[in-house]
């Protein structure tokens, strides 16, 4: 008898992915050429809302190289075409056409207005300055408070309002708790907030890019995109093509953080042009054209009430949400904000709750999802609200939150936003990290920074998160509207050598699929993990599936693969029975070999394989194969969660934030691979702090969006974050036979406000008790020195994120 | 204009485009895809290559200034098989996750290197504040950069690269000349 193999699941294998990527063997969309290929430019529009009332392309079309300029009319004579909105929250919801090329009107700065095709990018790019755009200006309409306001001018008016729609979710109402006016009329305090979660950027590195190539029967659209299987349904319904004539492939994708989460009328209109001229296009996107077309992240206005009995045990929790959904309503669209409804009540014991979302139209770029998706959103405004509870009550905030929390002992726990919680530990985490971060000791530091007057005051903050993760169980994406299922694919395919082909519907551009899956199909099948090959992104080979976000990979598409990996074994079980002549009860599967239970006899999954292929003697009314498929569709959620301390030095005399020291103990369930797990947590946590101190996309009055390039557009860089301590603590899943949960979003959600905690705790003592992101110099010197109590106003100019952005030039002081 | 530039090791003679940028007469004329576009403001980093030995962004130098010169890029590093110490360090410390900024990130640990052979966390920081990437939050890229500096000979640097005229291929399959 050998040994047992090591298991791969947990191994921190280095990723099979990174030969090619570290040696330049790439895939990129913009590295595919075709014979005959021509290139696509997009003139955007300048100005943020218009009439456009004549374009004249006749002097482009003369442009040396140029092939064809077309405008929206020419694309869409009948202007039916509409890129498609997935998720109507509401059966009123209101939503705008939304074209490939603007028809009429222009509804923000960034909008597409007209087509150039050339034989080089660079010839396109420069007949571009030839096409002759008049405007008439329409008054602009900015910020969701202006935008509900009454007598506001319209962003669409034929729409009659800026009002896309209205979510609610009652607690009394749903039966699932009481009624929260009740609630906080008769608590003995109340403390209510505004909070502004400001717009942002996904900023995925590689630019966003497409090839068309229509000159075979089935057209083939290559992608820089997070969903080539959604795509390709998408551009065969949105264009009327027959969807089994359409293939999508999304090659080597550089990142998209929900970003590339999208059915964008870019890809779309190259679909159009390519059919058109019969021949393959490509467009790829500048930098400065991301950033004002590409959609953007968060913006919301949150007001949120709490209260609670003087002990500190939470009565009633209230939320109304106006979000900016921008001139349009992207694929998920007002989805974003009401993913955050179910998190609003995080870890905590809420007896009463009652969220309300307006999702508001502005002549700005679309928003949609970006890392977490309503989540972050919604945990920021609980674990702020959480520190401005405890503060009022003179509690430790840690205190406050250990008082309301779901006890370990509680779980399964059905929670006031009616999800059930499986499992969790939310005290084993916080004591790991409380250890790990010195909580005590820091505490007395800051006591004593505090008491001899340090110019330099420190602050702890803490953000004991959970979020909801695999998305999602197709009932309850039914019951919210959302136009799909939640379910994801995979297929095993068994090869006559003995390697393994496995086919999965997720859609990676950077989390690791192609060593995760590995891992856990050695595990199941036995095999080793060079002998499997991971096949995804091109839905001729991976022809069905939902792609990859809401950190749903792993815990949806992972658990296919091992439901189709036992389909497997099952199949080969009854092979290997008759080759050995024993009973299939008789046989037991381990190590990749079905031995006869109790003797030595025995035969390995590869010899099934070849002998399946061969055919020559199978047990009668046994399909020569033993490749399998599975469609795995949740049952629930998965809940990972975590506690975040970060401490933070602050300068009070130049409002400068230092990050001293950020510690996080996560519990994501089982782990597959612990080196992927650590960097998505790295990853999170970077996008997560950059929202709390440096990134913002700001518009200026006439919307146009100021913060449009990498340079005003602060992306935190290696000089700009620390090292992070990171840990885990492991409560398996109970909805997935892996144990489960996601790691994908959790840094993002749970980092924000840890680190505006921390701010606003290093200088509450000068009187403020909110300062609003991005946490700029500027913002936090006025909050210190004003005793403001929610710092916002200037420090919001591009630019204003980063201290080290010199002031002569635009930036904060 | 005609201008003849060595890449990887192979010269390559080709007609540009007065305003062409390196990294476009790389990708488009030449082939070398490993190296990648990000952004348009000289910002992102992921453009880096070495030219004459010295670590450029590519975006920000015209194909005509790199006329007589030697490019090396992420496509050229490995010898024999062997992957480059910055290379392998990334791997082993998973320094990369969408591999977009990779060969800007490996080009320019391997300048700042050269620089500082052994650097300290913030000195690898500071060395490669001018690369940006999204996905890995920087932590295992200056792991690995320190790590690589463990690996690596004196002399590994750029310069190393630098190929001596007899071993230079005169004429490289995909360029004009
Ligand atoms: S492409 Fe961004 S710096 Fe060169
Ligand atoms: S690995 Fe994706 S940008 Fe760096």
């Amino acid at each position: 008898m050998t040994a047992m193999a090591e298991p791969e699941v947990g191994r921190a294998r280095v990723r099979k992915e990174d030969e090619r990527l570290i040696t330049g063997r790439t895939r990129w969309t913009d590295n595919i050429a075709l014979p005959g290929l021509v290139h696509m430019a997009f003139l955007r529009s300048p100005t943020a809302h218009a009439r456009i009332t004549a374009m004249d392309t006749s002097a482009a079309k003369e442009m040396p190289g140029v092939i064809a300029v077309y405008t929206g009319d020419d694309l869409d004579p009948g202007g039916e075409v509409g890129m498609p909105n997935a998720w109507p929250i509401t059966p009123d919801q209101k939503t705008p056409r939304r074209p490939m090329l603007a028809q009429g009107t222009v509804n923000f700065a960034g909008e597409a207005v007209a087509v150039v095709i050339a034989r080089s990018a660079a010839e396109a790019e420069d007949a571009l300055a030839e096409i002759d755009v008049d405007y008439d200006d329409l008054p602009v309409v900015l910020g969701v408070d202006d935008a509900v306001a009454d007598g506001a001018p319209l962003v669409h008016e034929d729409m009659g309002t800026n009002k896309s729609a209205e979510w609610i979710f009652d607690s009394a109402e749903a039966g699932s708790g009481g009624d929260v006016q009740q609630a906080i009329s008769s608590s003995e305090v109340v403390v209510t907030r505004r909070f502004r979660q400001q717009r942002l950027v996904p900023a995925f590195m590689e630019p966003r890019s497409v090839v068309v190539d229509p000159t075979a029967p089935q057209l083939t659209m290559w992608s820089a995109t997070q969903v080539p299987h959604i795509l390709k349904t998408m551009v065969a319904m949105t264009l009327g093509l027959p969807e089994h004539q359409v293939r999508v492939i999304a090659p080597d994708v550089g990142g998209g953080f929900g970003g590339k989460l999208a059915v964008t009328p870019e890809e779309c209109a190259a679909v159009v042009v390519a059919q058109k001229l019969g021949k393959p296009v490509k467009w790829t996107e500048s930098r400065s054209e991301t950033m004002v077309s590409a959609h953007h992240g968060r913006d919301q206005m949150q007001d949120i009430t709490i209260s609670a009995s003087r002990d500190g045990t939470i009565t009633g929790l209230k939320v109304d949400l106006l979000a900016d959904m921008g001139a349009y309503l992207g694929i998920v669209g007002g989805g974003v904000p009401v993913l955050g409804a179910f998190m609003f009540n995080a870890i905590y014991k809420v007896p009463a709750y009652r969220f309300s979302c307006t999702t508001v139209f502005t002549n700005t770029t679309l928003t949609d999802a970006y890392r977490g998706a309503g989540r972050p959103e919604a945990t920021f405004a609980i674990e702020r609200i959480m520190d401005e509870l405890a503060a009022e009550l003179g509690m430790d905030p840690m205190e406050l939150r250990e008082k309301n929390w779901i006890k370990h002992d509680e779980f399964p726990y059905t929670t006031v936003s009616t999800l059930t919680y499986d499992s969790g530990n939310y005290e084993a985490a916080t004591a790991k990290a409380m250890q790990l971060f010195d909580y005590d000791g820091l505490r007395r530091e800051q006591r004593e920074r505090r008491e001899r007057g340090d110019r330099v005051q420190l602050g702890i903050g803490i953000s004991t998160f959970t979020e909801m993760c695999g998305l999602a169980p197709s009932r309850v994406l039914g019951s919210l509207d959302y136009g799909a299922g939640g379910w994801e694919h995979a297929a095993i395919r068994m090869l006559p050598t003995g390697k393994v082909e496995v086919v999965t519907g997720a859609s990676p551009h950077g989390q690791g699929h192609e060593t995760a899956w590995s891992q856990i199909v050695a595990d199941q099948l036995g095999v080793g993990f060079d002998d499997i090959e991971i096949l995804h992104g091109d839905t001729q080979s991976s022809h069905k599936g939902l792609d990859t976000y809401g950190s749903r990979s792993l815990t949806v598409g992972g658990i296919a693969v091992v439901k189709a990996a036992e389909k497997v074994i099952a199949k080969a079980r009854k092979v290997a029975a008759h080759l050995m002549e024993a009973s299939e009860d008789d046989l037991e599967f381990a190590d990749g070999k079905f031995t006869v239970r109790g003797t030595d006899t025995s035969t390995a999954i590869q010899d099934v394989a070849l002998a399946v292929f061969a055919a020559h003697d199978l047990p009668e009314g046994v399909e020569p194969t033993l490749d399998s498929e599975a469609v795995f569709d949740p049952e629930n959620f998965s809940f990972p969660h975590g506690t975040h301390l970060c401490a933070t030095e602050v300068d009070t005399e130049t409002g400068r934030v230092r990050l001293r020291s950020y510690v996080c103990v996560d519990d994501i369930g089982k782990v597959i691979n612990p080196l992927i797990v650590e960097g998505q947590m790295h990853g999170g946590l970077a996008q997560g702090i950059a929202q709390a101190l440096f990134e913002e996309a700001v518009y200026d009055e006439f919307g146009t969006l100021t913060s449009g390039t990498f340079a005003d557009y602060l992306l935190p860089s290696a000089m700009d974050l620390p090292s992070f301590t990171t840990d885990r603590t492991e409560t398996a899943a109970t909805s997935n036979p892996l144990g489960v949960k996601g790691v994908g979003e959790a840094g993002t959600i749970a980092s924000t406000p840890a680190v505006v905690n921390s701010v606003v705790d290093a200088v509450r003592h000068h009187g403020v008790n909110d300062i609003e992101m991005p946490l700029s110099p500027m913002r936090v010197w006025r909050a210190v020195h004003e005793g403001d109590a929610a710092a916002g106003g200037p420090g919001a100019e591009a630019g204003g994120g980063l201290g080290s952005i010199d002031s002569a030039h635009g930036g904060a002081q | 204009m005609r201008i003849t530039v060595t890449v990887d090791g192979t010269g390559y003679t080709d007609e540009v485009e007065p305003r062409t940028l390196l990294v476009h007469h790389l990708r488009e004329k030449l082939g070398k895809t490993g190296t990648v576009v990000g952004c348009d403001t000289s910002n992102c980093g992921a453009c880096t290559v070495h030219l004459n030995g010295q670590s450029v962004k590519s975006c920000s130098v015209l194909a005509v200034q790199a006329d007589g010169g030697e490019v090396t890029t992420v496509e050229g590093l490995a010898r024999d098989g062997q992957l480059h110490p910055v290379q392998q360090a990334f791997r082993d410390n998973h320094a990369l996750q969408c591999g977009f900024c990779t060969p800007g990130m490996i080009m320019q640990s391997i300048d700042l290197l050269a620089d500082n052979p052994n650097p300290d966390e913030e000195a690898v920081r500071e060395g490669l504040e001018g690369n940006l990437c999204r996905c890995t939050g920087y932590q295992n890229i200056v792991r690995a950069v320190r790590d690589a500096a463990g690996h690596m000979r004196p002399g590994a640097g750029p310069e190393a690269e630098q190929v001596a005229d007899g071993e230079r291929t005169t004429t490289g399959v995909g360029g004009d000349a």
